[in-house]
């Protein structure tokens, strides 16, 4: 397979904060990866460095086999960035923040017109095109992001939380446009922190905490590796607790939320007949494992800032 | 393409610095403009009535009882000052509160850098709109001030260049400026501590050599206002002055200091 992004040992220090730790990973022509993790686990910053906007401290990092650190424009000119921040240009309408746009990558007017008009039926704003920007709802912002970042026609396509701050329709409404670009043999690379949306959108996920890749692989994958089986859920009454604990440690994996124990096994209905026959719960529950269950024990439960 | 993508940053590598322009800084000086037209009245025509307020209150205001000044009247005296003030602060503040403003609050930088336009094209581009700016301003204070008669029309081949290049002058020192301001509130230093001495102490509204010995050295030596009044009036007023070609010198110089110095301080600010 067509490597289009190869790092290795890619490092990036801000004085004495290691942002991103020496990671090594490829991105092939044509996949969707999802970069996955905590706040601050340095997927920003990856982006940042693939996107030949932020220099590497130092190790490797290729794009379309060119070094970022020599080749930026040429990068640039194949590239699609969807930041995190809006950042549209709110002095112009729809339409000319795309005009404008265009222009920095030296497309010909008439193309940029026929490419804009294309685009703004592709997220769905070609009745918006003379609105001004600000009058836009945050779902629109993001969508007219997309279209912008689609200008130039790229090979790649760069997703910082694309769909971060949107209600449900609009965050689907996203989820459809990429799954549209795969089909069109585009790759995608985009963050998150939605388990949903990597799960629904990414052919691969790189989990990324405290400046390091601490799994990787596909979202089931990543599931069968580190969850496996089944989830039982069990809410023990009071003074139960200490009973099911004795009976889960050392046999299984498990995890609080809350008043609620998650147990991680191979069989649910066999492990909740043995946790009943020895303790009262007040509830319980067998699920399939996701991939939410995979990233809190791989990042852990606390609340990171 | 090609040409320019190779000739990018090696220099990076070797910790040198010098800054990469091509044609898209006019991409960037486009957007700029399209801005303004948008916003023509408002961002234009209404801080163009300052001078002329300026102009009938000290011009004919004061100017009743000043009368002259090294027998010049003093409304002739003054309009190369307005002239050189319409420059100063036409690109100063357009490459400070308004470049602030996009790269701060707007994040139109990052916006564009993620194109194939780097940031010293960028900051050259806003420079350049900047010193486009002063250029307007100029031209519409000086046919106010020939309008009442206070210059020939004919200077104006004359005021276009120096607009221009006073506009680069004045445009990097506000780029500078918005490089080197932790907020936007920090502005005032630049604004009180400066541009408003330079306003009030560079030959403007009565000539220098009412000053001491040593702040007339000053003022020649620091303020870049005190050599664009020096070469207007010369200019506007069809006068031979010896030190016209010495102050132009010494703007050409500064300019060529503080635009790279401008490129290289945002560049610092905004590419970690």
């Amino acid at each position: 397979m067509e490597a289009v992004i190869f790092a290795q040992g890619l490092t990036k220090c801000y004085n004495s904060f290691t942002a991103v730790a020496g990671i090594d990973f490829t991105v092939y022509a044509g996949e969707v990866l999802g970069f996955l993790g905590p706040n601050g686990a340095g997927k920003t910053t990856t982006i940042r460095m693939i996107t030949c906007t932020s220099p590497l401290t130092s190790g490797t990092l290729t794009v379309f086999g060119m070094d970022v650190s020599l080749h930026p424009r040429e990068i640039k000119t194949q590239t699609g960035v969807a930041p995190q921040e809006n950042n549209l240009d709110p002095d112009f309408t729809v339409l000319q923040n795309l005009l404008t746009y265009g222009r920095y990558f030296r497309l010909p007017r008439e193309e940029i017109h026929g490419r804009a008009a294309e685009l703004l039926e592709f997220v769905q704003l070609d009745e918006k095109a003379n609105e001004q920007v600000e009058k836009l709802s945050g779902g629109m912002k993001r969508r007219l992001i997309l279209a912008r970042s689609l200008l130039n026609r790229p090979k790649l396509l760069i997703l910082d939380e694309p769909t971060t701050g949107l209600d449900p329709q609009g965050r689907r409404l996203i989820w459809e446009r990429i799954r549209a670009l795969r089909q069109g043999g585009i790759t995608v690379v985009l963050t998150t922190h939605y388990m949903e949306e990597a799960e629904q959108i990414c052919d691969r996920i790189l989990i990324m905490d405290q400046g390091q890749i601490i799994a990787e692989g596909s979202p089931s994958e990543l599931i069968r590796r580190h969850v496996g089986g089944e989830v039982l859920e069990v809410v023990p009454e009071e003074g139960a607790e200490a009973t099911i604990l004795a009976e889960v440690e050392g046999c299984c994996p498990y995890q609080r939320l809350g008043e609620k124990l998650e147990i991680f096994t191979p069989d649910g209905a066999g492990m909740l007949e043995r946790l009943r026959a020895r303790a009262k719960l007040s509830s319980f529950g067998i699920r399939r494992p996701n991939l939410e269950d995979v990233f809190l024990r791989l990042t852990g439960r606390d609340l990171r800032e | 393409m090609n040409k320019d993508a190779s000739a990018a940053p090696p220099s990076r590598k070797s910790g040198l610095w010098f800054p990469h322009l091509s044609s898209r800084v006019f991409a960037v000086w486009q957007r700029d403009f399209d801005v303004f037209r948008r916003l023509f009245w408002v961002s234009f025509a209404v801080p163009m009535l300052e001078p002329i307020f300026y102009l009938l209150a000290l011009g004919f205001g004061l100017g009743l009882f000043v009368k002259e000044i090294h027998g010049i009247p003093y409304p002739r005296f003054i309009a190369p000052g307005l002239v050189s003030v319409a420059i100063m602060h036409g690109s100063f503040f357009e490459c400070s509160y308004a470049s602030f403003v996009r790269m701060y609050y707007q994040k139109t930088f990052d916006a564009i850098i993620a194109t194939p336009v780097n940031l010293e094209e960028v900051v050259a581009g806003e420079i350049l709109w900047g010193a486009t700016r002063a250029t307007i301003n100029a031209t519409v204070v000086f046919l106010v001030v020939t309008a009442f008669g206070l210059s020939s029309p004919l200077h104006l081949a004359g005021i276009l260049p120096l607009a221009f290049l006073g506009g680069i002058l004045f445009g990097s020192l506000g780029m500078i400026s918005t490089a080197l301001i932790p907020s936007i509130d920090y502005f005032n230093i630049p604004i009180f501590l400066f541009l408003t001495p330079m306003f009030l102490f560079s030959g403007t509204f009565f000539p220098l050599e009412v000053l001491p010995e040593a702040a007339q050295k000053a003022s020649f030596a620091l303020l870049p206002l005190t050599h664009m009044v020096k070469i207007a009036r010369s200019l506007m007023l069809s006068r031979h002055d010896t030190g016209v070609l010495g102050s132009l010198l010494w703007i050409v110089v500064v300019a060529l200091i503080t635009f790279p110095l401008a490129l290289y301080l945002m560049q610092r600010r905004l590419i970690k």
